[in-house]
């Protein structure tokens, strides 16, 4: 038995929620690549950490979407090592640690960069992750699955389970990623390349993850992840709303759950408040 | 009649080669390099616009488009600057400062490329000093800004301040786009055009130009 399987043998496990948005209420200044503070701000980060545990998540991920050479610049090796160890603490054994690669931010299609280059990220990320000890890797928000593919394949080098989750934004049903993939195309692609559990996250808000839920677990077999966002932002003034309650976003979790998801979080807009209502849904519903 | 029909679909199905062909063609068949972008290059960019607001075209179709587009647009350019025509404008583009993406930015540029503007791509997180000190430098009609975060769209005012600020402002026209900005923030900075994909940006930027 894998040990994803091992982890699902209780039922579906919560994950956590935001990130970006909770490392900015907590002064996140604008522009700044929110994983460098693992070593600037270790103990606002850790903060996060141990507030999604601290509400019920039972998958916590890392501040590490961007550290890969890509997207970002810096001492990524450190900046990974310490987004895992920082979850590693929060979780202690409580949680298990889920850690994120996010995209490289350009389009292999458009020659943006080579595929090669794209590949030597992943690899020397998903390295880093797993030494510092992560329980497992979770490729996400990605579009594209070419590059998905490249993904996959440095974080299975590791001998760690691996989680694939793409955006699905885009299409009049809200079913594309980006790229126009469908569920079924990136079930298969994925399925293929050899990824252990798939699923979608951030996307168009939860009224939409259902579908997209029912679809990925009718095109394969393997688990599925699910992490919404709390729809998208709007601007009033100056500051940013996101609309999605807890509430509301909670009163999806039966339906997610009955769409065949494995893992139920939340993304972007996101709090603690969030998975403490997916947590109380669970209950009430059993 | 020199298959002007085949360059048009080449273009909307995003096959270069077969426009870059169809193209000369054209040209070896005596059609003038200006009929053949008005009549046939932005009839074709406004349709791969209308699939791609109709969510029949997404990023790669476009991408692909915008690619042969510019395969048709690098043989027709000399010859256009020898009758004496103009590109359509040229346009200073880039993310504001703090911004790293880039991906929106790309498309807008690869699209108004295609739709024959002369484009100025500063590349991404500029600094509103370079936006002013190129616009002086190079006389652009047009800036184009793109921000992808809500934390840095405040550098889109910033930017249009800037250009106040150096006696350059009435001689540009700006445009604003990127998944938080909004018409209404577009108006609130002073920005004269927003629009919320690449397709309808090369409209857009058609139309301040002539205005």
């Amino acid at each position: 038995m894998s040990s994803l399987s091992q982890w699902l043998a209780g039922g579906l496990l919560i994950a956590d929620g935001a990130w970006g948005t909770e490392l900015q209420a907590r002064g996140l200044e604008p522009g700044a690549p929110p994983d460098t503070w693992n070593l600037t701000y270790p103990d606002r980060v850790a903060e996060v950490a141990r507030a999604y545990v601290d509400a019920g998540s039972q998958v916590v991920l890392t501040n590490t979407f961007r550290a890969n050479a890509i997207a970002m610049k810096g001492d990524l090796e450190a900046i990974n090592r310490a987004g895992v160890e920082i979850s590693r603490r929060a979780a202690a054994a409580r949680a298990l640690v889920f850690a994120s690669i996010g995209p490289t931010g350009k389009l292999l299609m458009a020659g943006e960069i080579a595929p090669e280059q794209a590949r030597a990220a992943f690899d020397a990320q998903a390295r880093q992750l797993a030494d510092a000890g992560a329980d497992a890797l979770l490729a996400e928000t990605m579009s594209d699955i070419e590059e998905a593919r490249l993904a996959v394949a440095a974080a299975k080098d590791t001998g760690l389970p691996v989680v694939v989750s793409f955006a699905f934004d885009s299409g009049k049903q809200k079913d594309r990623t980006m790229m126009g993939a469908t569920p079924e195309a990136v079930a298969a692609a994925m399925v293929a390349a050899g990824a252990d559990a798939i699923g979608a996250n951030c996307g168009a808000g939860v009224e939409f993850a259902a579908a997209i839920c029912r679809r990925l677990r009718a095109a394969c077999g393997l688990p599925i992840w699910i992490k919404p966002n709390a729809g998208l932002p709007s601007l009033e003034g100056t500051s940013v709303k996101y609309h999605t309650t807890a509430a509301f976003f909670a009163s999806h979790f039966a339906a997610l759950r009955d769409a065949g998801a494995s893992f139920i979080g939340a993304c972007c807009g996101s709090t603690p408040d969030f998975i403490r209502a997916l947590v109380k849904a669970r209950c009430g519903s059993n | 009649m020199h298959d002007l029909q085949l360059l048009k679909d080449a273009l909307i199905a995003g096959d270069w080669k077969t426009a870059a062909a169809a193209t000369q063609a054209a040209i070896a068949g005596g059609v003038a390099p200006l009929a053949i972008v008005t009549g046939h290059l932005m009839p074709a960019m406004d349709e791969v616009g209308r699939l791609f607001e109709c969510e029949e075209y997404f990023v790669p179709e476009m991408l692909l488009s915008a690619r042969a587009m510019k395969a048709s647009m690098e043989i027709l350019r000399p010859l256009l600057a020898s009758t004496g025509a103009k590109p359509a404008g040229r346009v200073v583009i880039g993310t504001v400062k703090g911004d790293l993406h880039d991906i929106g930015k790309n498309l807008v540029a690869a699209m108004l490329e295609g739709g024959g503007f002369e484009v100025i791509d500063l590349g991404a997180d500029v600094a509103p000093e370079l936006f002013v000190e190129t616009v002086a430098a190079r006389q652009a009609e047009l800036v184009a800004l793109s921000a992808l975060l809500t934390v840095t769209m405040g550098w889109m005012r910033t930017t249009i301040d800037a250009l106040t600020a150096a006696g350059l402002r009435h001689k540009v026209k700006i445009m604003v786009g990127g998944a938080p900005i909004t018409q209404q923030y577009a108006d609130a900075i002073g920005a004269d055009g927003y629009t919320d994909n690449a397709s309808s940006a090369v409209a857009l930027a058609r139309k301040l130009v002539a205005a």
